[in-house]
C-alpha cells in the first residue's frame, strides 16, 4: 500500500472527492455568498460597505456588540469561577452522591438552551413563584429576572457544566507523584494548588472556556426569552433577518459576518495560546479523593449541592409544571395530563420530527466522521488538510448564522431546500460533527495501522478492511461522541428556528413558540420529553460503554 | 542536614488488610540504605511511611531521635525522587530545581549559586531553560535527583527512580546517583526490585518479604552469607538440595542426599548430628572435577564472559529439578556439549547450609541484622 502524497484512484479516493463536495456545497459556498451578500447594496447589488456603516454608526445597533461582549465575558468568568473549583473539590476530596453529581451535571448541561430561561421566568418572573411569595409573604420586590441578570444566570448555570466535565478530565490526567513531589519539596496545600495544579490544568481550562464564550456568544434562545430590551447579537440578527426577509437580508448578512470574524479571532488566539502553553501528561497514578472532616466538609458539601441544584432548577419546574392542570394557556390548581394531550394532539408532528429528522442527522454524522477521521489520519494529503481545516468551520459559525447562511444560498433554484427537512438535517450534521468527528478522530489516533495491514496481508481487501477491522475498532470512540451529537441535534434552535417552515418544524422550534405565545404548559410538556430522551439517551450510553462520564 | 532514621516497631495497615505487621530498622546518617524485595513486599509502602505520603497505624519513625509520625510531608524536609521523576511538565528544568528553594524565601542570589551548582553536579547545565518534555528519561531522572538535593533535605528517598530507563543507562545513572550521593554525603532510602542495582549501589540492603526483613548486611555479606533461603534465591540464583550434616569426633560433613560428602569447618554451634538441611550452592560456586555430584548437561548458553549449563542431577533430591552451573571462560578448561556427564565439587568455603524449613542458615556468625 502507498501511502505517497497525491491521489491513488480507489474507494478512498472517492470518498475523498465526495466529501470535498459536500462541504464546497453546503458549507464553502453558502458561507461565502454569506460573506458576500453582506458587502451587497441590496438595492443595486453593487458593492458596498454601507451595511457595515449602518451597523456602527447608530447606537441602537452596535450596542448589541457591547450587551454580547459584557454577558459573554461575565458568562466565561463565572463558568470558570464555579466549574474549576467543582471540579477540583469533587476530584480531590471524598464527595458524597459524586455520581449522581456527575450525571445532573451532564443533563443540566445537554438540556434545551432556552428551558433555562423559561424556568426561571417561571419562577421569577413578573408573575413567578419565588417573585410572588417574597412579594405576598414579606413585601420585598425581588430584583428582576429580565434583562442581563437574567442572562447571566441562565447561561451560567448552563455553561459552567463545559468547565466542570473539562477540568476534570484534565485532574485526572495529573499524576499524584506531582502533587507529592511539590509536597516532598516544602509546599503546603494551598501554594500547591496555585503553583502546581493550576498551572497544569490550566490549558485545559482556557480550551472550556473558549467553548463556554462561544457557545454564550451564539446563545439565541436564551436571550430571546429572557433578555427583553437587552438585545445580544444573535437576537438582532434573527430579527433583522426575519423582518427584512421581503427585501434586505444583506443589513442581516453583514452582522453574520461581523460576529463570524470575532468567533474566528476568538477560536485562532486561543488555539495559539493553547499550543504555546501546552504539555502532555499521562497519570500512572491518579489523584485519589481524600477525605475531609468537620466544618470544612459541610461547607464544600453545601457548596457542591448547591451550584449543583441550583442548576438542575430548570428541569424540575418543567417537568412539574407540565402536569400542572391547565385552563387554555394559564396554570389552574390541579394537576392533569391536559398538557401532553394537547401536545400528542397538535404538536404530534414537531416529536416525531425530532426524532426522524435527528435519527437521519446522527447516522450521516456518525459515517461521514469516520470516513473523514479515516482521511485525515490514515491517508494524509493536501485534500485530506483541506477536509481538516473545513471541518473546523462549525466551531466558528453560530447556529443562527448558520441558518441564515443556508436560507440565503438555498432559496431558490436548482437548489431550492428552503423550507424542506433536508435543509434542516444539513444543518444538525454541520452543526453537530465536530464531536463525534473529534472523538472518532481520537480513537483512530490510539488504533496501530499494524490491525489493518494484518487483515490486508491475510488477504482482505483494504475497503473490506476498514469495515471489518477498523470501523468496528472504531466504534467505542466513535460512540462517546455520536451521544453528544445526538443530544445536542435533538436540542438544536438556533439554527432550526430559521430555517423550519410549518410542517418541518421540530420540537425545541415548538417549545420556542408555544413560550414566545405564553403557552407555558405545552411548552413544558414537550421540555419534558426532550429532558426525558435526553436522559433516556444518556443511561443507555452509560449502560453501553460502562462508563459514568461523558468525554468533551 | 543529614540525619539518622529510626523505625521503630512500626504497623501499616489498610483497612484490615496488614501490610507491615512490625518493622524495625535503623538507617545511619549519610548512608545509602536500600529496601530490596519483590513487588508487593511492602518497600514502597515503607518509604512512603517514612516521606509522609502514607499513614502510619503503630509505632514510631525518628528523626535522629525525633519522633516524626505527625508532623506532615511538607515539613518533613525531605527530598524525594519518583519513579516517574514527577517533573512539573509546566516548568523549565531551572524552575523545577528552584522550585523548593522559592517555597524556603532563599535569596536571589543564593539561589542562584546554589542551583547552578547542583546543575553541574548532575550534568544538566546544558538543559536548564527546556521543558521537561524535551528531556530524554535520563536527564527527567537528572532534574528530579537535583531537584530533590537542592534542598539539603534530611532525608533522600528514591523510589524505583531507574525502572523506566533502558539497561546502559540504568547503569549510567546507577553511578551517576552514587557520586552525588556520596558528594553530598546525605542519608538516602532507595526502594528497588532489581537485586543487582541493590548490590551495585548500596552500603546496606534490607530484602524483605510479606511486610518483614528478611535480612539486613552490606552487599557481599548478604550474597555470600544469606540468612534464609528466600535471600539466598531472591538475591542471584542458589541450587538447593536436600541432606543431612554430620558432626562427629570434631570433623564435620555436609552429606548430600546422594552420598556425596563435603567436609565443613564453619558449622553453627546449634546444628546438631544427623540433622537434616538444605544445602546451597551458587551456579560459580561448583568446579568441574573427578570428583563430585554427578550431572548432565542439558542446555548451555553462552554470555560471553561465562557459560551458564542447565544440569540434571543423576541422583538424589535437589528442591528444583534442574540445577545451574556456571563456568567462567576465562578459566575453563573446555566447554561441555549438551548430554556430556560431568562431576561438579562445590567449594565447601563457599557453601551454605540452612534449617530444613529454610528459615535460619546453620553457618557460624551469620547476622540477620548486621
Amino acid at each position: 500500500m502507498s501511502r505517497k502524497k497525491g491521489i491513488k484512484f480507489d474507494f478512498w479516493t472517492v470518498v475523498t472527492i465526495v466529501i470535498v463536495l459536500v462541504f464546497a456545497v453546503f458549507l464553502v459556498y453558502p458561507l461565502f455568498s454569506l460573506f458576500f451578500s453582506g458587502f451587497k447594496d441590496p438595492a443595486t447589488g453593487e458593492f458596498t460597505l454601507a451595511n457595515f456603516a449602518k451597523f456602527f454608526s447608530k447606537k441602537y445597533y452596535y450596542r448589541t456588540l457591547g450587551h454580547s461582549f459584557l454577558v459573554t465575558t461575565c458568562t466565561t468568568v463565572l463558568a470558570v469561577l464555579i466549574g474549576a473549583p467543582l471540579a477540583y473539590l469533587t476530584t480531590a476530596f471524598k464527595v458524597k452522591g459524586k455520581g449522581l453529581i456527575d450525571v445532573l451535571v451532564i443533563i443540566s448541561m445537554l438540556s434545551p438552551p432556552f428551558i433555562g430561561a423559561y424556568s426561571w421566568i417561571v419562577l421569577g418572573g413578573r408573575s413567578g413563584v419565588i417573585t410572588k411569595f417574597f412579594a405576598s409573604v414579606f413585601g420585598i420586590e425581588t430584583p428582576s429576572i429580565y434583562g442581563f441578570g437574567g442572562i447571566l444566570l441562565v447561561l451560567t448555570l448552563k455553561l459552567y457544566p463545559y468547565i466542570y466535565l473539562y477540568t476534570t478530565g484534565a485532574l485526572k490526567k495529573v499524576d499524584a507523584s506531582l502533587s507529592e513531589a511539590a509536597e516532598s519539596l516544602g509546599c503546603n496545600a494551598v501554594r500547591k494548588v496555585g503553583t502546581i495544579v493550576l498551572p497544569l490544568i490550566t490549558p485545559t481550562i482556557l480550551a472550556g472556556s473558549l467553548i463556554v464564550f462561544m457557545n454564550a456568544l451564539a446563545d439565541f434562545g436564551t436571550p430571546m426569552l429572557i433578555g427583553e430590551g437587552y438585545t445580544v447579537m444573535p437576537v438582532l440578527i434573527y430579527n433583522e433577518f426575519i423582518s427584512e426577509m421581503g427585501g434586505q437580508a444583506n443589513f442581516a448578512a453583514a452582522l453574520a459576518v461581523i460576529m463570524v470574524f470575532i468567533t474566528a479571532v476568538m477560536f485562532l488566539g486561543q488555539k495559539y495560546v493553547v499550543n504555546k502553553k501546552s504539555f502532555t501528561m499521562s497519570s500512572l497514578r491518579p489523584i485519589q479523593a481524600k477525605k475531609v472532616k468537620g466544618v470544612p466538609n459541610v461547607l464544600m458539601h453545601i457548596f457542591i449541592y448547591f451550584v449543583v441544584f441550583l442548576a438542575i432548577i430548570p428541569q424540575i419546574t418543567v417537568i412539574y409544571t407540565s402536569f400542572k392542570a391547565t385552563n387554555g394557556a394559564i396554570f389552574v390548581d390541579g394537576y392533569s395530563l391536559d398538557s401532553y394531550r394537547s401536545i400528542f394532539r397538535s404538536l404530534g408532528t414537531a416529536i416525531r420530527n425530532t426524532y426522524v429528522f435527528g435519527l437521519i442527522a446522527i447516522a450521516i454524522v456518525i459515517v461521514v466522521s469516520m470516513f473523514i477521521a479515516y482521511i485525515t489520519i490514515r491517508r494524509k494529503s493536501w485534500v485530506s488538510n483541506l477536509i481538516d481545516s473545513m471541518t473546523m468551520f462549525p466551531y466558528i459559525i453560530p447556529g443562527s448564522v448558520l441558518g441564515i447562511t443556508l436560507l440565503l444560498a438555498f432559496n431558490k433554484k436548482p437548489l431550492l431546500l428552503s423550507g424542506t427537512a433536508f435543509i434542516i438535517i444539513i444543518a444538525f450534521v454541520v452543526r453537530r460533527l465536530p464531536y463525534t468527528l473529534r472523538s472518532s478522530a481520537a480513537i483512530l489516533y490510539q488504533l496501530s495501522p499494524s490491525m489493518e495491514e494484518a487483515a490486508i496481508s491475510l488477504g482482505d481487501s483494504p475497503l473490506k478492511t476498514f469495515f471489518k477491522v477498523t470501523a468496528v475498532m472504531m466504534m467505542p470512540g466513535v460512540m462517546s461522541g455520536a451521544i453528544l451529537s445526538w443530544i445536542t441535534i435533538i436540542n438544536e434552535l438556533s439554527a432550526s428556528v430559521i430555517l423550519y417552515t410549518g410542517g418541518t418544524r421540530t420540537m425545541s422550534v415548538s417549545i420556542y413558540t408555544e413560550v414566545i405565545r405564553a403557552s407555558y404548559g405545552t411548552a413544558a410538556a414537550l421540555s419534558s420529553i426532550l429532558t426525558l430522551t435526553t436522559v433516556v439517551s444518556l443511561l443507555i450510553f452509560f449502560k453501553v460503554s460502562g462508563k459514568k462520564e461523558v468525554s468533551l | 542536614m543529614s540525619v539518622a532514621i529510626n523505625v521503630e516497631n512500626v504497623v501499616k495497615k489498610y483497612d484490615d488488610v496488614t501490610i507491615i505487621p512490625d518493622m524495625s530498622v535503623g538507617i545511619r546518617n549519610g548512608e545509602f540504605f536500600t529496601l530490596l524485595g519483590p513487588s508487593g513486599c511492602g518497600k514502597t509502602t515503607l518509604l512512603r511511611m517514612i516521606a509522609g505520603f502514607n499513614s502510619i497505624e503503630g509505632g514510631e519513625i525518628k528523626f535522629d531521635g525525633k519522633v516524626i509520625n505527625n508532623i506532615s510531608a511538607h515539613k518533613r524536609n525531605i527530598g524525594m525522587v519518583f519513579q516517574n521523576y514527577a517533573i512539573f511538565p509546566h516548568l523549565t528544568v531551572r524552575q523545577n530545581v528552584e522550585y523548593g528553594l522559592k517555597l524556603r524565601k532563599t535569596q536571589k542570589a543564593e539561589m542562584k549559586k546554589k542551583v547552578d551548582e547542583i546543575l553541574q553536579v548532575v550534568k544538566i547545565t546544558d538543559y536548564q531553560d527546556r521543558l521537561p518534555e524535551r528531556l530524554s528519561g535520563g536527564q527527567q531522572q537528572r532534574v528530579a535527583l537535583a531537584r530533590a538535593i537542592v534542598i539539603h533535605p534530611n532525608v533522600l528517598l528514591m523510589d524505583e527512580p531507574l525502572s523506566n530507563l533502558d539497561a546502559k543507562l540504568r547503569v549510567e545513572m546507577r553511578s551517576a546517583i552514587r557520586d552525588v550521593q556520596k558528594q553530598v554525603g546525605i542519608t538516602t532510602v532507595y526502594v528497588t526490585h532489581d537485586q543487582e542495582e541493590a548490590l551495585a549501589i548500596s552500603d546496606r540492603i534490607a530484602v524483605m518479604k510479606e511486610g518483614i526483613i528478611q535480612q539486613i548486611g552490606a552487599p557481599e555479606s548478604i550474597y555470600t552469607r544469606p540468612y534464609n533461603i528466600f535471600v539466598s534465591t531472591f538475591i542471584g540464583h542458589s541450587n538447593s538440595f536436600y541432606g543431612v550434616a554430620e558432626r562427629k569426633s570434631g570433623k564435620d560433613y555436609v552429606i548430600f542426599d546422594n552420598g556425596y560428602r563435603v567436609a565443613m569447618n564453619n558449622f553453627a554451634e546449634e546444628c546438631k548430628d544427623g540433622q537434616r538441611v538444605i544445602i546451597s550452592v551458587r551456579p560459580e560456586e561448583f568446579c568441574l572435577s573427578d570428583e563430585g555430584l554427578e550431572a548432565v548437561v542439558k542446555n548451555r548458553t553462552f554470555l560471553g564472559k561465562y557459560v551458564n549449563y542447565d544440569m540434571s542431577f543423576m541422583a538424589g533430591n535437589t528442591l528444583e529439578t534442574e540445577i545451574e552451573f556456571s563456568q567462567d571462560v576465562g578459566q575453563a578448561q573446555k566447554i561441555m556439549q549438551p548430554q556430556e556427564r560431568v562431576k561438579l565439587k562445590p567449594n565447601a568455603q563457599k557453601i551454605n547450609i540452612f534449617t530444613e524449613d529454610g528459615e535460619r542458615s546453620l553457618i557460624k556468625d551469620v547476622k540477620r541484622y548486621e
